[in-house]
């Protein structure tokens, strides 16, 4: 069901946490809330949750105004950073929690817990606590449990935050997989610009409290609004008052239409890519993205002059 | 290795001194002549009844202290109030205060010549010298160790589960009794052993408040104090070791029903 914020702001003491945010999320999409921690993107899913209340602007679930009331009248299910899972409960326990406070028949919420289960490959794990599972089945634990209650919208706080790189990058590709079969509405907050690509459709790029720009992950990228977005969703290089991308930067060995030299200090291979680490005759550094082929057609060598020309920049106002 | 030796047997030879001797003492000379003059020293009408109040008040108290407890230690923790601090603070004065202090305080209010105590008087209830004005004295002296032993578990465990569980669905009532109070469950029999504990041993505020009226308002540990003075040292001792058991019994009982799965 769709989301829509309008107005919001929140204050904790003196510090502004979310600074008149209007935002529209549609039915059936996945959205990430990206930005820097103190962004207040935590914060703005909070409201959407009810776990916090807005100082002024209002929150609506599928058309229904609901700033006022308690989480557990919203129909959404919540998906904690550092999973909130109860200790004291088995996983099926902890997946049941929902139905049982709604009081659904036993035979009923048995059938559901057993889907779930598979749904979150966790069957076997059922009689287990909370404490003998892994981080990663932890917070499979807590997608299952916040997906029993069929909830209208779902939220994710920073869902795999607290895990290794290796088991985050499986659980957002199946996060995506999920999505694309229950088409629930979900907003995921994520400090990482690589997981909001990946996963979302609609990213809400936020600083200091305001969203500096929603769109998707090509626009982010493509058509960045501002510098804060340019520099925050993929890598720049700063010349002048000018950004550029840094692989839209030639390198060439004899000098081009508006090329400048700039002296090659170090040359970093990662595999595929490789990063060419340079200085301008002003002192600046400036660094390039090259395909390992691209390098080696060049021969370059550290301390060699090159000359080097941006293809696109951009300047913001 | 020597060093370690030494402190363990300093430990040891502390514990047997101050608290291993004098227990067993009391023991022995408990049953010194036989488990009949034991059982007679108790059964008497005047040591029975002691203890039966003695447990009476108990019932009361701790059942109250631990409600009342609970529920200070959520506001405490999950709760903003303005004068939060100064009621943190106020819950530890009766470990400050002396009990003979808090009797004199409740006579004071209570008395005939109290402030509230020609009230009650006037209503029929006799509250001084009585088992209303014992049940408030045990009551405030017990007060501070239910809240002392949650308020750390609640802290540590933060409010996360509390917040899952209401976006799952859960209303207040519900997160409690599934949610919090199963998390903070050995925090609060803790806080009820020790104010157990502390009831049953309670002496100066009782001493002050009841009145000291043989069969009516005496307590065991009055009756021990009483009988003692008395000469009657074998209705002393058989009362004490009485005490004594029933505070092995609750911790004994503690430890049975912990669960396997926080010791694994």
């Amino acid at each position: 069901m769709s989301i829509t914020v309008r107005n919001v702001g929140k204050r904790f003491g003196s510090f502004v946490a979310l600074d008149n945010i209007n935002l529209e999320v549609e039915t059936g999409s996945l959205t990430a809330l990206l930005g820097p921690s103190g962004s207040g993107k935590s914060t703005l899913l909070r409201c959407i949750a009810g776990l916090e209340t807005p100082d002024e602007g209002e929150i609506l679930i599928s058309g229904e105004d609901v700033t006022e009331s308690a989480p557990q009248k919203r129909g959404v299910g919540f998906v904690f950073q550092h999973y909130a899972a109860f200790k004291h409960m088995t996983v099926a326990k902890n997946i049941a929690f929902g139905l049982e406070v709604r009081k659904r028949p036993q035979e009923e919420i048995d059938k559901r817990v057993e889907e779930l289960l598979e749904l979150v490959q966790l069957q076997g794990l059922a009689k287990r606590f909370p404490a003998q599972l892994s981080g990663g089945q932890r917070q499979r634990m807590g997608l299952a449990r916040a997906l029993a209650v069929d909830p209208e919208v779902l939220l994710l706080d920073e869902p795999f935050g607290a895990l290794d790189a290796r088991v985050r990058k499986e659980l957002r590709a199946w996060l995506r997989r999920l999505h694309d079969g229950t088409h629930t509405t979900t907003v995921i907050v994520t400090h990482d610009q690589e997981e909001a690509m990946e996963v979302a459709d609609q990213i809400v790029l936020m600083n200091k409290g305001r969203i500096e720009q929603i769109g998707g992950p090509r626009d982010l990228y493509e058509h960045p609004a501002t510098e804060f977005v340019m520099t925050f969703v993929g890598e720049a290089n700063r010349v002048g008052g000018n950004y550029v991308r840094p692989h839209d930067i030639s390198l060439s060995l004899l000098p081009v239409d508006g090329s400048e030299e700039a002296m090659v200090e170090r040359l970093v291979h990662l595999g595929f890519e490789v990063r060419v680490e340079l200085v301008r005759h002003d002192g600046n550094a400036l660094w390039v993205q090259m395909t390992r082929d691209e390098a080696d057609q060049l021969e370059l060598e550290p301390r060699q002059i090159v000359n080097v020309v941006a293809r696109h920049s951009r300047t913001f106002g | 290795m020597r060093s370690k030796l030494s402190l363990r047997l300093v430990a040891l030879c502390y514990l047997a001194v101050v608290l291993v001797g004098p227990v067993v003492m009391v023991f022995y000379r408990a049953f010194e002549s036989g488990v009949g003059d034991f059982w007679r020293a108790i059964s008497d009408g005047q040591a029975a009844h002691a203890l039966w109040l003695t447990v009476l008040i108990a019932l009361i108290a701790v059942p109250l202290n631990t409600i009342f407890g609970v529920a200070l230690s959520l506001a405490i923790v999950r709760r903003k109030f303005p004068g939060k601090g100064l009621v943190n603070a106020f819950v530890d004065l009766p470990l400050a205060l002396s009990p003979v202090v808090v009797g004199l305080a409740l006579l004071l209010l209570y008395g005939r010549q109290g402030w509230l105590g020609p009230w009650f008087l006037d209503h029929g209830v006799q509250v001084v010298y009585a088992l209303p004005a014992m049940v408030l004295a045990t009551i405030f002296v017990s007060l501070p160790f239910v809240v002392r032993e949650v308020v750390p578990v609640l802290r540590e465990i933060g409010d996360e589960q509390e917040q899952a569980a209401s976006t799952l669905g859960a209303n207040g009532w519900q997160t409690f009794r599934r949610i919090t109070l199963p998390a903070i469950r050995w925090g609060v029999a803790y806080g009820v052993v020790l104010t157990a504990a502390r009831s049953l041993g309670e002496f100066g505020a009782v001493n002050v408040v009841s009145g000291r009226i043989q069969g009516k308002t005496e307590t065991a540990t009055l009756y021990i104090d009483a009988a003692y003075l008395d000469f009657n040292q074998k209705g002393a001792y058989a009362v004490s070791v009485v005490l004594a058991l029933i505070s092995v019994v609750i911790l004994v009982a503690m430890s049975i029903f912990k669960p396997k799965e926080e010791t694994a």
